[in-house]
């Protein structure tokens, strides 16, 4: 079990700090443990009220608990959130392949709801780590001093602890993890059951559910008990381990007290240091599955900034305007990290303004790819994109894309209301600039039934939309931006007949006065293109018109 | 009744199974008393230096303690997770029963994204109640009385100080830990913001960036992300609190225990052997009330869970069964909608304004209209999942609110997208349309939904699984089994919604060919927004679309 990322210390400056105050709060943690012990015994067997100064020494050790946690969870959350921005502010800068088929939801998921993990982590295994190195240490030192017989005892039964927790890691955990699958694949069938309860009603077969849930269940709890019945040895062994452990120093001590062998002051010292000896590392090993969470969730997050290249610094240029200038992609080669083989090799495309042309080709053969880099989300390993003879990665990126609008195959719907997704292709636009484009793009019909209209909240938690709505919205954009040079990627795909013919409608307005880049494989679409090329290994082809498509 | 007890009984285990968790938990911190104090006191009463046999019966004691203490503590883990797969289990059963009669009209999940999911999630979440909410403090009420009565019988004012301590810790922190908790729950919402920035900025990024609206995106997310760590950072003072005070407390108990032992002790009334045994006592006693400012915080969240389960299956069936249902007719049925209007609760918009048809036994009748025009609610009505407003459907002459429910069910039979392909295999998902078919039943119906082919060349046949709602077969593959199912099912009127959503015009219309010839004499009720099939129709009824708001 690794216990701390090294690129972790590394990286963030909120864990070296935590690694501090966890080490001197460890430190002061078991000189309390000693001083209470001590105190205690001093005060039983003078029959001396102390009360002031064990109050003393409990606020500290309260005050310790209190720092140890605070600390832990300032880090947790510290280190999160430089994560992910990190991580977020790279994707947005830099090659947006490098995340290339990583799911945003899952990043997500791990970089806000990994904090429980981290903090568990941070706030209660790493303090337990650092106790579990110094308080047995300082135990056994004073021990030693006091009573050397004792220390000898602890010092024979401590190895006791690791190894059962050793055995617990290597057996019970796994156990544990598998029984917790099963728990949430029943609660995944009960999820399916759930949602099937109409058809389930309309089949006249819900009672009968009923039974088979309650069964299901009762099948699943006699499995586990089953599997507990063993899990749960490991552990009982291990605290058989530390109780019996704290039973053979108070019976030493208390024969060889009786027979003079030491003080009662020292035995009774002893004997409150000896739960203090186990105590930290069985509380370790109950915080391994925290462990394990935590840094699963930070080693995630780190793969991902690590793996991402360098973006290329953009140049200065003012690029010249697309509605005279063409644009020529001339030799590319691209290849994705994860892939062996580069997706374009070779690949040659000339733009002509107010051309319309359609690339076709298999599904993965490397058409988007064609988009991303004609926007300079990613940046080609070979090869030249020109315009009017300037090479754009000369230009300024921004105000290159600014001339750019572009249709994803399948468009993001960003929280808030219909018209502002629109706006995202113009933020000054104005209300009946939004609206127009609308109704170029055919969204206005389906957007004016909408229970608020353009008003209507979009994306997650809003109204949700159907593939063909959210591309009419895309495309809405790309009227309302009026740029020059339009990307469309697969505009059509998956649409129903009827959807599918309002965006070709649309696709159509859209092409007179712009350059247009249709990425498609529908038959409509190419036709009324003025060239067709195929994209195949990676090369672009000029399309024979005879050829029925 | 108030909710909790609601829930309780929604959880319900047998009695004494509750109880022996309990007391093997209450006997786990009572050995651990009984190691500590025995320990004192043999240590105390061993510096006398008395004859070893005097020391026998403390030995034996902490040898005791020491043994049945993991043995104990084992049993009681056992006992414990029973109690709560049992909970599990029981309300699962009955949280389903509760909804059954609600699907789909009374279910908002139905027609509003995934609710449902997080039902499923709060009916898990409510196994918890009996095992962090319950059993921790009856454990330590049983386990501190025990200390306290065992103190008392030694020393009285010992034992209030140690009643006042443990109550102290038991009930006062965990009250601060709550208090403090409620921060925490901000915090959660901030976190819920952030994700959904965050999975926004994410998955929209290359968009973003084309468009140029990537620095404020990152604006944005760093704002709600600053609320978070700011948020958590104001609650890691709080988290730390109930930690910290719930030492502060022991402090003070054990050195309020100490001060009166030790006094007495000095008035003549304590044995001395005594003091060490009282003051360990206590501190051993604290490890019953530990858990409870963690229990009591996620106590919180349970009983949230719950009520939402609560609010959910409170809700009243949008049908019931009339008290004396009128038989159905035998044979081929007559189906009509008079005039048919609808919604689904008082104050929404309606959903269907005045729809008429008649469709006579062994005809084919299409209703199309564009989504929203009330297509999914004249099958609700069908279904009799929801009571016309005004007007009547009848079925056979009668109107379906004079028949049982199951009657009416029974005579129909749905395929097509309204109808859920289950996470299970091809045949079990055709077999219920009548469960008790053969599996030769079963082979005739694929045949005739023209699917026996390509289920024949799946690797597995009719036994591959078809993933989450039927995620692994293609659109065209989930309408045929839907198909399949209604055949088998031997209902005299065929009811395909939306059968060819998502599929392409020439799977469509090849998909509806199929399912037309296959219906052989049974009544076809085809709702579609789409023209493939609608020429094998005898009749078409148009939905209008209902009118836009201003």
């Amino acid at each position: 079990m690794r216990s701390l990322d090294r690129r972790l210390v590394r990286r963030a400056r909120a864990v070296r700090v935590l690694l501090a105050a966890d080490v001197s709060l460890g430190m002061a943690a078991a000189a309390l443990v000693l001083a209470q012990a001590i105190l205690l015994a001093w005060i039983a067997a003078h029959a001396f009220d102390g009360g002031s100064l064990r109050s003393v020494v409990f606020a500290a050790r309260g005050a310790v608990a209190w720092g140890f946690e605070v600390a832990g969870l300032r880090a947790a959350s510290s280190v999160l959130s430089q994560l992910r921005l990190e991580l977020v502010e790279q994707r947005l800068r830099a090659h947006p392949a490098a995340l290339d088929g990583v799911e945003a939801g899952e990043l997500a998921a791990s970089s806000v709801g990994g904090l429980a993990g981290l903090e568990a982590y941070f706030g209660r295994y790493l303090p337990q780590l650092v106790l579990a190195c110094l308080v047995p240490l300082a135990v056994l030192g004073c021990a030693a001093v006091i009573d050397p017989v004792s220390a000898l005892v602890m010092l024979v039964t401590l190895p006791l602890v690791p190894v059962f927790m050793w055995l617990i890691g290597r057996f019970a955990e796994e156990r544990a993890r598998a029984r917790w699958q099963s728990l949430r694949l029943l609660s995944t069938r009960f999820l399916d059951v759930v949602r099937g309860l109409p058809t389930l009603r309309a089949y006249n077969r819900s009672g009968a559910q009923r039974e088979a849930i309650a069964a299901a269940g009762e099948e699943y709890r006699r499995a586990t008990m089953g599997t507990l019945r063993v899990a749960f040895l490991s552990g009982s062994v291990l605290e058989l381990a530390a109780t019996l452990g704290v039973a053979l120093v108070a019976v030493t001590v208390g024969v060889r007290l009786d027979r003079g062998g030491v003080g009662f002051q020292a035995a009774l010292t002893v004997l409150l240091l000896a739960p203090e000896l186990y105590a930290p590392l069985r509380r370790l090993g109950t915080q391994f599955h925290a462990s394990a969470d935590g840094l699963a969730v930070a080693e995630r997050l780190l793969a991902l900034l690590e793996a991402a290249p360098e973006a290329r610094a953009g140049g200065k240029l003012v690029p010249p305007s697309l509605t005279a200038a063409t644009v020529v992609m001339d030799g590319i080669v691209f290849g994705y990290p994860a892939r062996d083989r580069p997706v374009l090799d070779g690949f040659d495309l000339t733009l002509e303004p107010g051309e319309t042309v359609a690339l076709v080709g298999e599904s993965g053969a490397g058409k988007s790819t064609v988009a991303r880099l004609l926007l300079r989300l990613a940046d080609p390993d070979g090869g030249r994109l020109t315009v009017g003879g300037v090479d754009v990665a000369r230009c300024d990126p921004e105000l290159w894309r600014s001339r750019l609008a572009w249709v994803a195959q399948e468009p993001t719907l960003f929280r808030g209301t219909v018209a502002d997704n629109i706006r995202l292709g113009d933020p000054r636009a104005t209300a009946e600039q939004v609206q127009a484009a609308a109704v170029l793009a055919g969204a206005h019909d389906f957007v004016r039934l909408l229970p608020y209209g353009y008003d209507t909240r979009v994306g997650d938690g809003g109204r949700q939309l159907s593939a063909g709505e959210r591309r009419r919205i895309a495309l809405a954009r790309a009227f309302v931006r009026d740029a020059a040079l339009v990307v469309l990627d697969e505009p059509t795909a998956d649409l129903d007949p009827e959807s599918a013919e309002v965006v070709r409608q649309a696709v159509e307005r859209l092409a007179c006065e712009r350059t247009l880049l249709v990425i498609s494989h529908r038959p409509d679409l190419v036709r009324s293109a003025d060239r067709a090329l195929v994209l195949a290994g990676g090369k672009a082809t000029a399309l024979a018109e005879e050829v029925p498509v | 009744m108030t909710a909790s007890r609601r829930l309780l009984e929604l959880t319900a285990v047998p009695r004494r199974r509750q109880a022996l968790a309990v007391l093997l938990g209450a006997a786990t911190v009572v050995c651990g008393i009984g190691l500590m104090a025995t320990a004192g006191y043999l240590i105390s009463r061993a510096a006398e230096h008395p004859d070893v046999l005097a020391l026998t019966v403390a030995i034996v004691g902490v040898r005791f303690f020491g043994l049945t203490r993991p043995i104990v503590r084992y049993l009681e883990r056992l006992a414990s997770h029973d109690v709560a797969l049992r909970s599990l289990a029981r309300a699962r059963a009955d949280a389903y029963g509760r909804l059954e009669p609600l699907a789909p009209t009374r279910l908002d999940g139905y027609r509003e994204g995934d609710l449902l999911a997080r039902v499923v999630t709060d009916v898990d979440a409510l196994q918890n109640l009996r095992l962090r909410g319950v059993m921790p403090p009856l454990v330590a009420l049983v386990a501190g009385a025990a200390a306290v009565a065992v103190t008392g019988v030694l020393l009285p004012l010992a034992a209030v100080v140690l009643a006042a301590g443990l109550l102290l810790g038991g009930v006062a922190v965990p009250a601060v830990a709550v208090v403090l908790g409620r921060r925490a729950e901000r915090r959660a919402a901030a976190g819920g913001r952030l994700s959904a920035e965050l999975v926004e900025t994410l998955s929209g990024a290359e968009e973003l960036v084309a468009y140029g609206a990537a620095a404020e995106a990152l604006e944005r997310l760093r704002r709600a992300d600053a609320e978070l760590v700011g948020g958590a950072r104001r609650a890691a003072f709080a988290d730390g609190a109930a930690e910290g005070l719930h030492l502060l407390v022991l402090g003070a108990t054990v050195t309020g225990v100490l001060a009166v032992t030790v006094q007495a002790h000095t008035a003549g009334r304590l044995d001395r052997v005594l003091i060490a045994a009282l003051a360990l006592l206590a501190l051993a006693a604290f490890e019953s009330v530990q858990p409870l400012a963690q229990s009591a915080r996620e106590l919180g969240e349970t009983l949230a869970a719950g009520r939402r389960i609560l609010e959910l299956t409170d809700r009243r069936p949008a049908v019931t069964d009339p008290a004396a249902p009128a038989g159905l007719p035998a044979g081929r049925l007559l189906l009509a909608f008079e005039d048919v209007r609808a919604r689904y609760a008082p104050g929404e918009p309606a959903a269907l304004a005045g729809l008429s048809f008649r469709l006579e036994p062994g005809r084919k009748l299409a209703l199309v209209g564009p989504s929203g025009a009330g297509k999914t609610t004249a099958v609700a009505l069908l279904l009799r999942f929801l009571d016309p407003e005004a007007g009547r459907v009848t079925l056979g002459g009668r109107d379906l609110r004079e028949l049982r429910q199951e009657d009416v069910r029974g005579a129909l039979a749905v395929a097509g997208q309204g109808s859920y392909v289950f996470s299970t295999s091809i045949r079990e998902n055709v077999r219920l349309g009548r469960p008790s078919a053969s599996d030769a039943d079963i082979a005739s119906a694929l045949r005739r939904a023209c699917s026996w082919e390509w289920v024949s060349e799946l690797p597995d046949g009719w036994d591959t699984l078809v993933g989450e709602q039927g995620g692994q077969l293609s659109g065209g593959q989930r309408a045929r089994l839907t198909v399949a199912r209604a055949l088998l099912a031997d209902a005299t009127v065929l009811v395909l919604d939306e059968p060819t959503a998502h599929l392409d015009a020439t799977t469509a219309a090849q998909l509806m060919d199929e399912i037309l010839d296959a219906a052989d004499g049974r009544s076809v009720l085809l709702i579609t927004h789409r023209p493939e099939g609608l020429d094998r129709m005898d009749e078409i009824v148009a939905l209008a679309p209902r009118p836009a708001l201003a």
